[in-house]
C-alpha cells in the first residue's frame, strides 16, 4: 500500500488548517493556488453514467438535480443509470476489460484498483479538488493514488456505519457518556446485557454490516496483510482481538450469527437491542415511520463513532465510493469536466445535504456542510473517510483484497472465535490459510 | 436438388433438426464448454485468464470451506430429497383417492410451487428470524420454550431449517408428477389383485410401486438435480452462513466468482458438482428406469 499514515494526513490536511486560521469568514474561500482546469467538452458530447443505486431517496434526487444543472449549462447530454451497488464491481470490471460501457461509473471500495491500466489519469482535478477543498482524506489517496502520484479515479465519500444506541438504556447500564475505548465498550456491553437490553452486531455473511469486524482486529493491531501483501492475520494482535470478540459476544442478544444486513435494523426499532453498528437509516426511519412506537425512539437514538482500541487510532472500516473514467470514452474532456461541476460546492453541498448526512465527504472542506451540524445526531457521521482505513488494509488493493473481503474472511473469523465454535488459535489459523489463497503464496 | 431435398429423409431430418442443435449449441454446450475451460483457468471478472491446468481444483480440494460446502450439498440434497420424496408419495396417494373437493386441493398443493422462490425464500427468513420467528412465539405463547429459538444461528439448527424451506417447496413438484404417473395405472389391476385377495399394502408393494417406478426415477432425478443446484434459498435466507454452515456449491461459486471476481475458480466449484449430477442421473436411470419387464421382457 502507498503510505498511508498520520504525516500524510497532516500534509493533506494542512488546507483545512489554514482556512480555519482565516476565520469562519474564509469558510468557503477556495485556496488562491486552485486554478480552474480548463476542460473543455468535446464537440456534440453524451455521456453515460453508471451509479450504484440509492440507499436514501434524496440522495439520487438531488444527484439527478445537479446532473441536469450540468445538462442545461454545457448542452452536454448526460445519461444516468443505477444498479445495486454489490452489482456495479463485476459490470465495472466487464466494461473496463471490454472497452465498452459507461463512460463514468460510481463504484465502491478497491474496484480502481482491479484495472488501473483501463481508467482515465485524473491527476489535473483531482489536484485541483484537493487543493480548492481542504485536501483529500488518507483514504482517498490509498483508495485512488496507489502509486502515490497518479489519481486513478476521484472520491466521491463513503457510507458510514457508525455506533447507534439508545441513550436512555445506555444511561441506564450506568454510561453517561458513550465510551471512546474498546475497553469502556465493552464494559458498557456488560451492564446493558446485564439490564436485559443487550447489544447486537452482525457476524453472518453481511456484507455491510459485518465490517464491523474490521475494526475489531484493527482496532487491537491485527490485520489481514502488511504492507507488502504479506499476510499476518495469524498474530498475537489478531488473537487479543479474538479473545475481545469472545467477551463481547457474550454479550450480544441471540441469533446475530445469522445476521445479515437488515436484521440489526428490525432488531433496534422493535426496540429488541439497544446498540448496533449501522447507516444513518435507522435513525431515518425513525423520523419518517408512521407507527407511533417507532417514531417514539426517534429522540432515544443516538450516535457515536466506534472506539479507538489499544492502536490509539481510530479504525473505521466504511462502503468507499470512487467515481471512475473509464480510458475507452471518446469524450475524456467532457467526463472530467462533469465530475468536476459535480465536485463542486455549488452542487456538492447540496448533494451532501439531500443524502443526509448518509454519505460522508472525501475532501476536508466539506466536513463542514451544514447538514453535519445541523443536527448534532448527523455529526458522527461526518468524519467516516477521515477516519476510514481502506478494505485489505495494510496491503496493496486489487483483486486479492476484493476476493478476500467478498469471501468473508475476517467475519467468519470472528464468527468462528466469537461463538466458541473454534479456538481463537484455530480461527486465525484457519483464515491465515484462506487469505494466503487470494494473496497467492 | 430442391425436390430431392424434400424427398430425402434424412436431409430433411438433419433440417429439421438444425434449429434445435443450433439452440443447444449456443446455450448449453458453448456455456459449459466455457465452464470448463475458466475452471483450467485463473480468469477474474472481466479479465481473461492464464491457463492454469489443475490448480484450481488441487487447491478446492484442500479448502476447507469448500468441502464443507460440499458435504452441506450433499446433506441437504440428500436429506431434502428422502423428505420430498415421502412426502410427495403419501400426498399423491391421499389425493388419488376419492375424497371431497378433490380438484380444490390438487390446485392447493401446487401453491408452494408457483409462489417465486425468492418470495417464499423472504418468508422463511421471517420465519426463522432470531427475533420475530412466528414459530418461536407461538411456542412461546403457548409456554412450551421461554426463549425464541435460533434457527439459523446454529450450524445444524440452520442446516434443517434451509432443509424444511426447501422441502416445503419441492413437495408439490413431487406430489403431483406422482399423482399424474398414479392415474396412468389401469384400475384393473387392483381390480384382479382384490380379487386375488390383495391387501393394500399388498396392492401398494407389487402393483403401485413397481408400475410407477419409471415415473419416480424421473421426478427422483429433477428433484435431485434441483436441490443439488438449489440457490435462491440459501443466498436469500442466510448467505451461506452462520459460519458457512449452509453454504451450498452453488452459493459459494456464486461467492467466489461473481462477487469475489475469481471467475475461474467460481467456474471450477460449478464443474466440480458436475460428477455428482451425472452419478445422480446414472443410479436413476440404471437402477430404477431399465427394467427388463417395462420393455417387454420378463423381470429378472
Amino acid at each position: 500500500m502507498t503510505e498511508f499514515n498520520r504525516r500524510k494526513f497532516l500534509e493533506g490536511t494542512a488546507g483545512i488548517a489554514a482556512g480555519t486560521a482565516l476565520g469562519t469568514g474564509a469558510l468557503w474561500a477556495p485556496a488562491v493556488h486552485a486554478q480552474a482546469p480548463s476542460f473543455k467538452p468535446e464537440k456534440g458530447a453524451k455521456l453515460r453514467v453508471l451509479r450504484w443505486s440509492r440507499f436514501v431517496q434524496g440522495d439520487i434526487d438531488a444527484y439527478m438535480v445537479n446532473v441536469k444543472k450540468f445538462i442545461e449549462k454545457t448542452g452536454i447530454e448526460v445519461r444516468v443509470d443505477n444498479e445495486g451497488w454489490e452489482d456495479v464491481r463485476p459490470k465495472a470490471a466487464v466494461a473496463a476489460n471490454t472497452g465498452a460501457g459507461p463512460d463514468i461509473i460510481l463504484s465502491t471500495n478497491d474496484d480502481a484498483n482491479l484495472y488501473p491500466e483501463k481508467l482515465l489519469d485524473v491527476t489535473d482535478l483531482a489536484d485541483y479538488l484537493g487543493k480548492k477543498y481542504g485536501g483529500w482524506y488518507p483514504a482517498c489517496e490509498a483508495y485512488l493514488r496507489p502509486d502515490g502520484k497518479k489519481w486513478l479515479g476521484i472520491a466521491l465519500g463513503a457510507a458510514g456505519a457508525m455506533l447507534v444506541y439508545r441513550q436512555s438504556q445506555v444511561k441506564a447500564a450506568g454510561f453517561d457518556t458513550f465510551p471512546k475505548d474498546t475497553t469502556g465498550f465493552l464494559a458498557l456491553c456488560k451492564a446493558l446485557h446485564a439490564k436485559g437490553t443487550p447489544a447486537g452486531m452482525a457476524l453472518g455473511n453481511a456484507t455491510g454490516d459485518g465490517l464491523w469486524c474490521n475494526w475489531l482486529i484493527w482496532s487491537h493491531g491485527g490485520k489481514l496483510v502488511d504492507e507488502n501483501n504479506k499476510v499476518v492475520i495469524d498474530s498475537i494482535e489478531t488473537f487479543r482481538a479474538l479473545e475481545y470478540a469472545k467477551e463481547l459476544y457474550a454479550t450480544f442478544i441471540p441469533g446475530t450469527l445469522s445476521w445479515l444486513d437488515p436484521n440489526n435494523n428490525k432488531a433496534f426499532l422493535d426496540g429488541q437491542i439497544s446498540l448496533t453498528n449501522n447507516g444513518i437509516s435507522i435513525y431515518y426511519a425513525t423520523k419518517n415511520a408512521t407507527d407511533q412506537k417507532v417514531r417514539d425512539l426517534k429522540e432515544d437514538v443516538y450516535h457515536a463513532q466506534y472506539p479507538v482500541g489499544p492502536v490509539g487510532v481510530p479504525t473505521e472500516s466504511h462502503l468507499f465510493f470512487n467515481q471512475m473514467i473509464m480510458k475507452y470514452t471518446k469524450y475524456p474532456q467532457a467526463a472530467k469536466e462533469f465530475l468536476r461541476f459535480m465536485m463542486e460546492r455549488e452542487q456538492f453541498d447540496p448533494w451532501l445535504t439531500g443524502a443526509g448526512a448518509y454519505i460522508a465527504p472525501p475532501l476536508a472542506e466539506y466536513a463542514k456542510v451544514a447538514i453535519f451540524t445541523s443536527d448534532p445526531k448527523h455529526t458522527p457521521y461526518r468524519d467516516c473517510v477521515k477516519n476510514l482505513r481502506p478494505a485489505g488494509y495494510a496491503g496493496k488493493l486489487g483483486y486479492a483484497s476484493a476476493g478476500a473481503a467478498a469471501d468473508f474472511i475476517v467475519v467468519n473469523m470472528v464468527a468462528e472465535a466469537a461463538s466458541g465454535s473454534k479456538s481463537p488459535k484455530e480461527a486465525m489459523e484457519r483464515a491465515q490459510k484462506r487469505a494466503e489463497r487470494y494473496y497467492k503464496v | 436438388m430442391l425436390e430431392k431435398l424434400q424427398n430425402s429423409r434424412n436431409a430433411l431430418g438433419l433440417i429439421f433438426m438444425l434449429p434445435a442443435a443450433v439452440l443447444l449449441l449456443l446455450f448449453l454446450t458453448y456455456p459449459l464448454g466455457l465452464g470448463v475451460w475458466l475452471g483450467f483457468t485463473d480468469a477474474k471478472v472481466g479479465r481473461q485468464g492464464q491457463w492454469i491446468g489443475v490448480e484450481n481444483y488441487v487447491f478446492l480440494a484442500t479448502d476447507s470451506v469448500t468441502q464443507l460446502a460440499l458435504f452441506n450439498t450433499l446433506f441437504y440434497t440428500t436429506i431434502a430429497s428422502v423428505l420430498k420424496f415421502f412426502l410427495g408419495l403419501w400426498l399423491a396417494l391421499l389425493l388419488n383417492k376419492n375424497i371431497r373437493f378433490k380438484s380444490f386441493f390438487r390446485a392447493v398443493i401446487l401453491l408452494p410451487y408457483i409462489v417465486p422462490t425468492a418470495l417464499s425464500a423472504i418468508a422463511f427468513w421471517w420465519i426463522f428470524d432470531a427475533q420475530f420467528s412466528i414459530i418461536s412465539w407461538v411456542l412461546v405463547k403457548l409456554g412450551v420454550i421461554d426463549v425464541y429459538i435460533d434457527f439459523l444461528g446454529s450450524p445444524w439448527n440452520a442446516r434443517f431449517s434451509v432443509i424444511a424451506a426447501n422441502v416445503w417447496r419441492g413437495v408439490p413438484f413431487v406430489a403431483i408428477t406422482l399423482l399424474a404417473g398414479l392415474q396412468t395405472i389401469s384400475p384393473s389391476f387392483y381390480e384382479a389383485s382384490a380379487i386375488d385377495g390383495a391387501t393394500p399394502w399388498q396392492q401398494f408393494r407389487h402393483v403401485t410401486l413397481p408400475l410407477l417406478t419409471p415415473i419416480i426415477a424421473v421426478v427422483m432425478t429433477f428433484s435431485v438435480l434441483f436441490t443439488f443446484t438449489d440457490f435462491q434459498l440459501i443466498y436469500v435466507i442466510t448467505r451461506g452462513g452462520p459460519l458457512n454452515a449452509t453454504h451450498l456449491m452453488a452459493t459459494l461459486s456464486f461467492q467466489r466468482a461473481i462477487s469475489g471476481g475469481a471467475l475461474g475458480e467460481g467456474a471450477a466449484i460449478s464443474i466440480a458438482m458436475v460428477p455428482f449430477l451425472l452419478a445422480a442421473i446414472m443410479f436413476s436411470y440404471f437402477g430404477l428406469q431399465r427394467r427388463t419387464w417395462q420393455q417387454g421382457g420378463a423381470d429378472k
